[in-house]
């Protein structure tokens, strides 16, 4: 029986991917990030993790507004990043799990959920960065890579409460797969930031304070605003929680928080790195 | 937690300082959207710098979405029905990264705009006493 052993939750701003590739880890602007990477890399020397279920959102690299999924699960057996527009694109390749791909997509199906699947498809930084974060270096990536992409670009946006629901889905289809792998899920985006409009640069540290505060313990707390209310509340790009949500809500054992770094800003972002452990719950 | 706002008698959101990129939007923005989105190839934006109204040309981009390349101006693009993650692409070709497109929208100076971004400046770390997370 697969295992899911934990979560871990990131901003994915394109400048991290900048960083990393100028080196600028140990650069006072960016060591306050980085740093929070530093459990994140002792638990996943521990852990090694076969398979990264990861939750994102696409930023107009495989979806274009010609067709745009509200859900998508991807099955191919090698993943690629590619130049976005401004010209880095990270080398390393992401290989598949197809037969895992295929098993969440039977079982999402199943949870009457009707996502877009996908046998060839690029990731975006919002897969590579949270990659490059987690395994840095040149050597090839040794987990296994199976994305999720979550519509935050063209509203309406699937509620808070459906994303969740998307996540529980996937972690019961993980729980129920016959494999012996490790599978660790991962929510990117976020938080609180706006790119666009008069109100561009809006951070609310109160907002994502509430969100961090509650992540393991009850996630069901951040499914009381709606989309709308979480634009307005964490900002046109902050609404990227709901990667975060759903990914939570594949974690359906006993949660506990290992780290926890928020740091502001990054570029125009308020940055978090959230590592939360998933363990069986005991039946007392 | 602050007050969050009401639905206009329009029945849209009015979320101050924020457009809300929906159907109209998408709708509206389609062309501008689709030549940004082309510039994820390095050719395609060596040819938009080389004959910038030709290349808005071959998209169809309506008037007000010329006029709004021409003059640089992000809010129009905005208004146009363009959409921030596209528009960032045509920003690179310009130079601009989005603390740029940030001073651009709301009337600042790139460092008044980093500075304002910097009255938020926090870090904030919890680790958990767990024997594999060892210093």
């Amino acid at each position: 029986m697969s295992t899911i052993c934990g979560g871990i939750f990131t901003s994915h701003v394109p400048g991290i991917g900048k960083a990393i590739a100028q080196n600028l880890q140990q650069d006072p602007y960016w060591k306050p990030f980085f740093d929070g990477f530093k459990p994140v890399h002792q638990w996943l020397a521990q852990e090694k993790p076969d398979v990264a279920v990861v939750f994102y959102n696409d930023h107009g690299l495989n979806f274009f507004l010609d067709k745009m999924p509200t859900f998508a699960i991807g099955a191919a057996a090698q993943y690629t990043h590619e130049d976005e527009g401004w010209g880095i694109a990270f080398e390393r390749p992401f290989q598949g799990h197809p037969d895992l791909s295929w098993h969440i997509i039977e079982q999402v199906v199943a949870s009457e959920f009707d996502p877009v699947t996908c046998q060839s498809m690029m990731v975006d930084h919002a897969v590579a960065v949270p990659f490059e974060l987690c395994w840095p270096g040149d050597a090839p990536f040794t987990t296994k890579l199976v994305p999720i992409a979550i519509n935050t670009v063209q509203h309406p946006l699937p509620s808070p409460k459906r994303c969740h629901d998307l996540g529980k889905a996937v972690g019961r289809a993980i729980e129920s797969w016959s494999g012996p792998e490790k599978v660790v899920i991962f929510g990117t985006g976020g938080l609180s930031h706006q790119l666009e409009g008069e109100r561009a640069g809006h951070i609310n540290v109160d907002y994502d304070k509430f969100c961090l505060r509650n992540l393991a313990p009850d996630p069901e707390a951040l499914l009381q605003h709606d989309t709308l209310d979480i634009v307005e509340l964490a900002g046109s790009q902050g609404v990227e929680i709901l990667n975060w949500i759903a990914a939570r809500g594949a974690l359906r054992g006993s949660v506990r928080e290992l780290a926890s770094n928020y740091h502001v800003p990054i570029s125009n972002t308020a940055a978090a790195t959230v590592l939360l452990q998933n363990s069986e719950k005991v039946l007392a | 937690m602050q007050t969050l706002s009401r639905q206009t008698t329009e029945g849209k959101r009015a979320i101050p300082g924020t457009l809300v990129f929906d159907g109209d939007a998408a709708q509206a923005g389609y062309a501008l959207n689709a030549m940004c989105y082309s510039f994820n190839t390095l050719a395609n934006r060596q040819a938009f710098a080389a004959d910038e109204e030709g290349y808005m040309a071959r998209f169809s981009l309506t008037e007000a979405q010329r006029d709004a390349v021409r003059q640089r101006d992000v809010l129009a693009m905005l208004a146009a029905g363009g959409n921030v993650y596209y528009l960032a692409k045509l920003a690179g070709i310009f130079g601009l990264n989005v603390q740029d497109l940030g001073a651009l929208q709301t009337g600042m100076s790139v460092d008044a705009f980093k500075a304002a971004l910097l009255e938020h400046a926090m870090t904030e770390t919890r680790v958990a006493n767990d024997g594999r997370l060892a210093a």
